[in-house]
């Protein structure tokens, strides 16, 4: 297949609508200045080691408004990105790191296939980090989640509320949050998820999730007395 | 290979001509004194007593001493929690004044630069509420996690460069009750552990003197908004940053370099929860191996939460492909707590990490086997239910 074909038949419309969101974020004029194609940024990038992924092809696509690339890079690498922002050492002051944050953020926003594909078995994170505040929690480290990490993952679980109580500092004897995080503060965290548009990009790509949170969310928001409407 | 002398004197020379007036970006802090003058925002000063430290450009940085509010770390609490436990145990070694908040939220960057379910205003909105529930308690804000400080960092940038997102955050913090605070310095712990290091060198308990250590920068320190990184010319020619490995060797030990010190780490953000092949070859490939290979080092000293995590963790696995590793991993915090004699269970909580570190414990001439036994015992009394939990008068017992 020649490149782009796989996405030929994806109306050039579609391809400019979804790179004019990319271009209106307001970072995109800092992110991009032109590019010299000196490669320094692919040197530094540790995902361009590892998979078919260069960013300074997406600094070349974005630059020069190539629908075709945008599209196919939309889909198929950005979410091989480390965002680790080695790229920074751009000597033109590009952030093709930061390109593809937003880039991400507008799949999301358009609910596309390929990052549902890319979010599927982590929307259990983003429970985890929009209904309690914290990303990770100690109850996370099951050994069927982590069989790479090897049986230490095992001992870990098994002892688990026994060791966090055998921590000094007050916050951390939790089990089901990294640290404790009080009432009021969610209730607040779960406004400005509400207020900023962040419970409709879930909907995009994860109805039943989305539901969950908003269960969640709304007791907690109804009790202190805010409205959602 | 060892940076040439004359290259560090020539650096050196140039750092003291150009001096701070002369950095090739503009000064944010001043950007976010201009904006309260105008009353958009409270400035929250940097309590005293402050240290003075040196940025990328050779500018000051203020790094409070005490009176801080800790901004805790997703990762380092939920799974390698001696790495907050130790930061808190140098504060008290020092006899420090801290917040440790419940009204604290995560940053929520880990997620968002993993899976971009947010936005700018939304994560704008998450910094600049808990700026302003440290600045309500009177505390200065540390941030633990070097995602957070990088991102807060991006965020304040965006916050400063256009008003429409100022005034969106601040609609929002007025629906919170929360003030709209910018602090006027954006601070990582490992700058607090960097200005500190001294203080830390002076009640030293072990001999470090036989420790080699690698030291990985972590790229949300030193990569994201660089020139509010500190550097110093005394540390690799002020070409790298110069947290942990200040510190390193100020306790003693000695900083031994590799050639992929500016790669990643492999954490990749979405990579570590569910595309951890491409984490595990990284880590083991490209750094541990490295390492391994160029310097053999007893120990890796890293200052981010990610980073400990992923160069730890990825080792297992590797086993069974024959990649040279075994190299323990921690933070500076603990590293420089066991040094000052903290425990290596009760603070640093070594057992829940996972390459192997018992060796180095031996050789940094700590008798692992009786701190064991003495938190076997801890652990007994909690689970008999004479204490229901651990205080910090028993980790200093
Ligand atoms: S941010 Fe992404 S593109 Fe940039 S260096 Fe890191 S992995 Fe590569
Ligand atoms: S480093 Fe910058 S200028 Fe060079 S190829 Fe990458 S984006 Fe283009």
């Amino acid at each position: 297949m020649t490149l782009q074909a796989r996405y030929a038949d994806v109306p050039v419309e579609t391809k400019q609508r979804l790179f004019d969101e990319v271009r209106a974020d307001i970072r995109f004029k800092d992110y991009l200045f032109g590019c010299y194609e000196c490669g320094i940024c692919v040197a530094a990038c540790p995902s361009a080691r590892f998979y078919d992924f260069s960013p300074r092809k997406i600094a070349q696509a974005t630059g020069r408004e190539d629908l075709g690339m945008f599209y196919e890079q939309l889909n198929d690498d950005i979410w091989n990105c480390s965002q680790c922002f080695s790229c920074l050492r751009c000597p033109r002051g590009n952030n093709p790191g930061g390109l593809i944050t937003i880039m991400r953020e507008v799949a999301i926003n358009n609910g596309l296939t390929s990052a549902r594909q890319a979010l599927e078995g982590y929307g259990r994170v983003v429970y985890k980090i929009m209904s309690t505040g914290t990303q990770v929690s100690p109850d996370m480290l099951q050994p069927n989640a982590f069989p790479d990490w090897g049986p230490h993952v095992a001992e870990i679980s098994e002892n688990l509320e026994l060791w966090r109580r055998a921590l000094p500092p007050e916050t951390l004897h939790t089990t089901t949050t990294a640290w404790y995080v009080d009432d009021k503060t969610l209730t607040e965290l779960y406004l400005i998820w509400h207020m900023t548009g962040v419970l409709d990009m879930i909907k995009e790509v994860d109805e039943g999730l989305h539901m969950i949170l908003n269960d969640v969310m709304e007791e907690l928001l109804e009790e202190a007395g805010y409205s959602t409407a | 290979m060892p940076i040439p002398l004359n290259v560090i004197e020539a650096r050196r020379a140039q750092r003291d001509e150009r001096g701070p007036t002369a950095p090739p970006t503009e000064d944010i802090r001043e950007k976010v004194f201009e904006l309260e003058a105008k009353g958009e925002w409270i400035v929250q000063r940097v309590p005293e007593p402050w240290v003075g430290v040196t940025t990328k450009y050779g500018r000051i940085k203020k790094i409070p001493a005490e009176h801080t509010w800790h901004h805790k770390s997703c990762g380092q609490c939920g799974h390698i929690p001696g790495y907050s436990t130790a930061i808190y145990w140098l504060n008290r070694a020092l006899d420090f004044d801290y917040n440790d908040p419940k009204d604290q939220t995560s940053c929520t960057a880990w997620n968002y630069y993993a899976s971009a379910t947010s936005n700018v205003g939304a994560q704008a909105a998450v910094a600049m509420r808990n700026f302003g529930a440290a600045y309500e308690s009177g505390y200065f804000p540390t941030i633990h996690c070097g995602t957070s400080y990088g991102h807060y960092k991006e965020v304040r940038e965006e916050l400063v460069a256009h008003a429409e997102l100022r005034d969106e955050v601040r609609r929002i913090c007025d629906k919170l009750g929360k003030p709209f605070v910018m602090p006027e310095e954006i601070v990582h712990y490992s700058e607090w552990v960097y200005a500190m290091r001294h203080e830390f060198a002076q009640r030293r308990v072990l001999d470090l003197s036989s420790i080699d250590v690698t030291v990985h920068p972590a790229c949300h320190y030193h990569k994201l908004v660089v020139e509010d990184a500190i550097y110093d010319p005394d540390v690799y020619g002020g070409q790298r940053t110069a947290v942990v490995s200040a510190v390193v060797t100020a306790l003693g030990a000695n900083v031994k370099d590799y050639s992929t010190w500016f790669d990643c780490c492999g954490f990749g953000f979405r990579h570590i929860l569910v595309q951890r092949d491409f984490t595990r070859s990284f880590a083991t490939l490209r750094k541990i191996e490295v390492m391994r290979e160029e310097a053999n080092p007893d120990v890796v000293l890293t200052h981010d939460t990610g980073c400990v995590t992923t160069l730890d963790q990825s080792q297992f696995a590797a086993r069974a492909h024959d990649v040279k590793v075994g190299v323990p991993v921690m933070s500076e915090a603990q590293f420089a707590a066991l040094a000052m004699g903290a425990h290596p269970y009760r603070v640093c909580q070594l057992h829940w990490h996972n390459t192997e570190y018992r060796p180095l414990l031996e050789k940094m001439g700590i008798d692992w086997r009786e701190r064991w036994r003495e938190f076997e015992d801890d652990l007994e009394r909690l689970r008999k239910g004479d204490k229901q939990f651990l205080t910090w008068e028993d980790a200093d017992a």
